[in-house]
């Protein structure tokens, strides 16, 4: 590998741990927040048992979000010091008033974690809906810097001299709202998800069917109804996505779909592998006009096809493969929600079937993975860009050159931190049962 | 006061909070490691309810810092990026594995030991490699190689004045800690632990003293122009040293009842202490922010920026501050929090 492949493995690999934790810590705290609401509501203690301990889960991976955090900002600027210093001149807003989203996150998640016993259920509510918004402002503002490298705006390089700077242009870049939107709904739906998963897998392996049962059974059914929702909202919204791509990013879009030609009525080719040689993508289904119709609502539309544009500026082609899997697994969790639902409200059943249950237990697995497609999809179809049209990556990277020791170090630190949280997580819940819990409340 | 000087200073501002809060911190980690044996003393326990709900407050700091210097300093990020590197690699990896064991170690009560090990002495490595940075900014380890500034690690790591620097964050950090958790242990009435955390800060006190005045001889050989900086500030200094022997004094006063010491003064004066030290330190550094290729004004963002940004500072600390507050009263003034037998983890 060379200098700049290693520099992105590098921070690909950071950026994909973060975000498993980060995504996590986006979505969990809303459904903490719905458990100790419907506790509120319904003065059923099981909510209680369920907001008590999925805040114990929470807080033990934010023990790893906020690390690998700190190392993704800090390595921002350790291997894309050209890049940070545009940033630090154009897009600096958003990180500065994520500080504050931190802070407000920090403070009020200690407050509601250590100080329960000493405030009133009224500011527990109050403490947890802040520690919900912090999080997810870091997350919209966080999101909002890759948005401005896919769509930048409020600057202009003269000479290589940055001009012309406003901020506010910048931080309202064109992609803003859509691009925060899709990872705010994709991560609720994802903590709706991992909930549902994890609950659906303890009615598996529960034999008694009996109270810890019906708690989980609670617990699976606000998983899917928070998962299901979002779901819906993560598919229109990423249509917008699609769109946004068509208007500003367009060679992205044609690689997303594997389109060399330029034309209207253009096909949509879902699955299959794009081949470069042939220009065409093999083993796909086809669907006719669906691409021209995705693009921007209408089945005449023009979508530009990669031969327009020279073939250094082509992202890689496998982002095919990408974008399909996570519009898979959008597609796929929605009908799974929306069966469940049936099966539960219409059909009236009072339990679901056997491979309905497992099809639930891969929900968040499958919308973590659906997280990471998305992303690199996002990142790695970019290239050669690090800043659109503006910027390239390998004018951004470090001049360092101690890259490959120190790859291989964080790697080694992310694996050991990865199992010791599944080990502590699953040490915790062993040792602290349910029906512990629910036998205390009673 | 001219644009530039208001950033430097509110970098300066953070930097100095976060060496404070840090060192408490990373201390405090140290502390509840080593007395983990001591098990009637609670001076663990004291560590632990001060550690559990300030190192996520304390980690948004080191964020800050770093947004601070890119928001206001874009210029000098490319320097700073390349040279920082390895050491800012290496203190990531520690404070990921520090933060992660830290939770970690509340959570698994069986390994408590272990893991509480592991966090500690990363932890107590992390400001010694933090405070390296400062010499790098002295300039005597950068040179340009093929266009490109490198670090010089092996004159660093062979240099005096950086381990001097090194040894100046350690000694700081157990004292700055252990004269604070004596005054939080004093406030939870708990005596043994308040003897065991007095005791450390006054034998840790004067070692402190004596690698501050080493630091000062070192640069005196190899960062001259930082040392005739200092020396210009020497009345900031020569107040420096008196607050550190008041605070000595609060320490060892008899106040009535066979009690000993006056701790939350000791800790005032000591707070004093250090702001004026770096306060001189500060002054001295300027107007570089690396000598001697890059000074404030090279490195300083563009007016516009720097507006949006000042009105962001003011707006998010208006908001942030009653929820400091607050955060205040809970952990560091309410009894009942002090004196918790158990962190609420153990509890439920
Ligand atoms: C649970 C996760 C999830 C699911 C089910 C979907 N997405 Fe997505 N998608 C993401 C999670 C995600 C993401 C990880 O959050 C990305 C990466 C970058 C971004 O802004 O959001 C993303 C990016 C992303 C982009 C690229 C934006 C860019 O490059 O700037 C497009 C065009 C779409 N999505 C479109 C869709 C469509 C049409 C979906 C249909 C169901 C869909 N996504 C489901
Ligand atoms: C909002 C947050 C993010 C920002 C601001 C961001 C920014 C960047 C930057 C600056 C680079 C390096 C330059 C480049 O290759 O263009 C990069 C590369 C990369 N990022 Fe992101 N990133 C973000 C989130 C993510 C996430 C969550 C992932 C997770 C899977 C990810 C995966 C990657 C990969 C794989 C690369 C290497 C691209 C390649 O070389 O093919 N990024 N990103
Ligand atoms: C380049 C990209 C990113 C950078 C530089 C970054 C930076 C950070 C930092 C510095 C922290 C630690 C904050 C602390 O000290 O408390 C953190 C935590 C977190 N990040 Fe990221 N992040 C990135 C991507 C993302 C994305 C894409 C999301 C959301 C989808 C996200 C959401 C979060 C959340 C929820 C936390 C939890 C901890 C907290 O807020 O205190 N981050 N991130």
């Amino acid at each position: 590998m060379d200098h700049l492949e290693i520099a992105r493995s590098m921070f690909g690999t950071t950026m994909a741990f973060h975000i498993i934790f980060a995504t996590l810590g986006v979505g969990i705290p809303l459904m903490v927040l719905f458990a100790e609401l419907l506790y509120q509501k319904t003065n059923d203690r099981d909510y209680a048992v369920m907001a008590n301990r999925w805040t114990k889960g929470f807080a033990v991976l934010l023990g790893v979000a906020i690390p690998s955090g700190t190392i993704a900002g800090v390595q921002l600027s350790l291997l894309w010091p050209g890049f940070m210093e545009v940033i630090g001149e154009v897009m600096a807003l958003p990180f500065q008033i994520e500080i504050y989203a931190f802070f407000v996150e920090a403070l009020f998640m200690s407050i509601y974690v250590y100080a329960a016993d000493r405030i009133s259920p009224w500011m527990r509510i109050v403490s947890l809906t802040l520690v919900a918004l912090g999080a997810v402002a870091s997350a919209i503002l966080i999101t909002n810097v890759h948005a401005f490298e896919g769509t930048p705006a409020g600057f202009r390089f003269e000479n290589g001299e940055i001009v012309d700077v406003d901020p506010w242009a910048a931080f309202f870049n064109p992609g803003f709202f859509t691009t925060a939107g899709h990872v705010v709904v994709s991560a609720y739906m994802t903590g709706g998800f991992v909930i549902a998963s994890i609950a659906a897998f303890k009615m598996i392996k529960d034999r008694e069917k009996g109270r810890v049962f019906r708690f989980h059974k609670k617990a699976l059914m606000l998983g899917l109804a928070v998962g299901g929702i979002f779901s819906l909202l993560t598919a229109f919204n990423g249509h917008q996505s699609a769109q946004l791509l068509h208007e500003y990013q367009p060679e992205k879009l044609a690689a997303a779909e594997g389109l060399f030609e330029t034309q209207d009525y253009a096909p949509l080719a879902i699955g299959g592998f794009t081949d470069r040689e042939t220009e065409e993508v093999k083993w796909a289904i086809e669907i006719p006009w669906a691409l021209s119709f995705l693009a921007d609502d209408r089945f005449d539309t023009v979508v530009r096809g990669l031969n327009d544009f020279p073939e250094e500026w082509w992202p890689p082609l496998y982002v095919h493969t990408l974008f399909n899997a996570m519009v898979g697994i959008g597609t796929l969790l929605i009908l799974l929600s929306i069966t469940g639902f049936f099966w539960n409200r219409f059909l009236k059943k009072k339990r679901f079937p056997k491979p309905m249950m497992w099809a639930f237990v891969a929900s968040g697995p499958l919308s973590v993975l659906a997280i990471e497609f998305g992303w690199i999809f996002a990142c790695t179809g970019r290239q050669p860009w690090v800043i659109y049209r503006m910027m390239k990556t390998e004018d951004a990277v470090t001049g360092a050159s101690q890259l490959g020791t120190l790859f291989v170090l964080f790697t080694l630190v992310y694996f050991v931190l990865g199992a010791a949280v599944v080990l502590v997580l699953r040490y915790y819940f062993r040792k602290h049962p349910v029906h512990e819990a629910i036998d205390i409340k009673e | 006061m001219s644009d530039v000087i208001i950033a430097i200073s509110l970098l300066w501002g953070f930097i100095f909070i976060y060496a404070v809060m840090a060192t408490m911190d990373f201390g405090a980690g140290f502390w509840s490691m080593v007395y983990i044996n001591k098990e009637k003393t609670n001076a663990t326990n004291i560590a632990n309810r001060y550690l559990s709900p300030t190192w996520e407050v304390t980690n948004v700091f080191i964020v800050a810092i770093v947004v601070a210097v890119i928001s206001f300093f874009p210029g000098a990020t490319f320097t700073l990026g390349t040279v920082l590197l390895l050491p800012g690699s290496v203190i990531l990896l520690l404070l990921a594995v520090r933060s992660g064991f830290l939770v970690f170690s509340h959570i698994a009560e069986e390994y408590r030991k272990p893991l509480t090990y592991i966090s500690g002495i990363t932890g107590f490595l992390i400001p010694g490699l933090l405070i390296i940075i400062l010499p790098v900014t002295h300039g005597n380890f950068i040179e340009v190689r093929d266009g490109v500034e490198q670090l010089l690690v092996g004159e660093l790591l062979t240099s005096f004045h950086a381990w001097t620097f090194f040894g100046f964050a350690v000694s700081s950090t157990l004292f700055l800690s252990s004269l604070l958790l004596a005054d939080f242990s004093n406030h939870a009435d708990e005596q043994e632990a308040y003897h065991i955390y007095r005791r450390d800060a006054l034998i840790l006190g004067p070692i402190t003293l004596t690698m501050a005045l080493l630091v000062m001889v070192t640069m005196r050989y190899e960062a001259v122009w930082l040392y005739e900086g200092m020396m210009e500030h020497l009345p900031f200094l020569l107040a420096s040293a008196g607050a550190f022997f008041l605070a000595g004094f609060f320490l060892l006063m008899p106040t009535g009842q066979g009690k000993r010491g006056w701790p939350r003064l000791a800790v005032i004066v000591i707070v004093l202490q250090y702001l004026l030290a770096s306060y001189a330190y500060g002054r001295a550094h300027l107007p570089y922010l690396i000598y001697p290729s890059i000074t404030i004004e090279d490195g300083f963002t563009n007016p516009e920026a720097f507006r949006a940004l000042f009105i962001t500072y003011i707006v998010g600390f208006a908001i942030l501050f009653p929820g400091f507050i607050y955060f205040w009263r809970l952990f560091m003034k309410d009894k009942r929090y002090a004196k918790q037998q158990k962190s609420n983890y153990d509890k439920k």
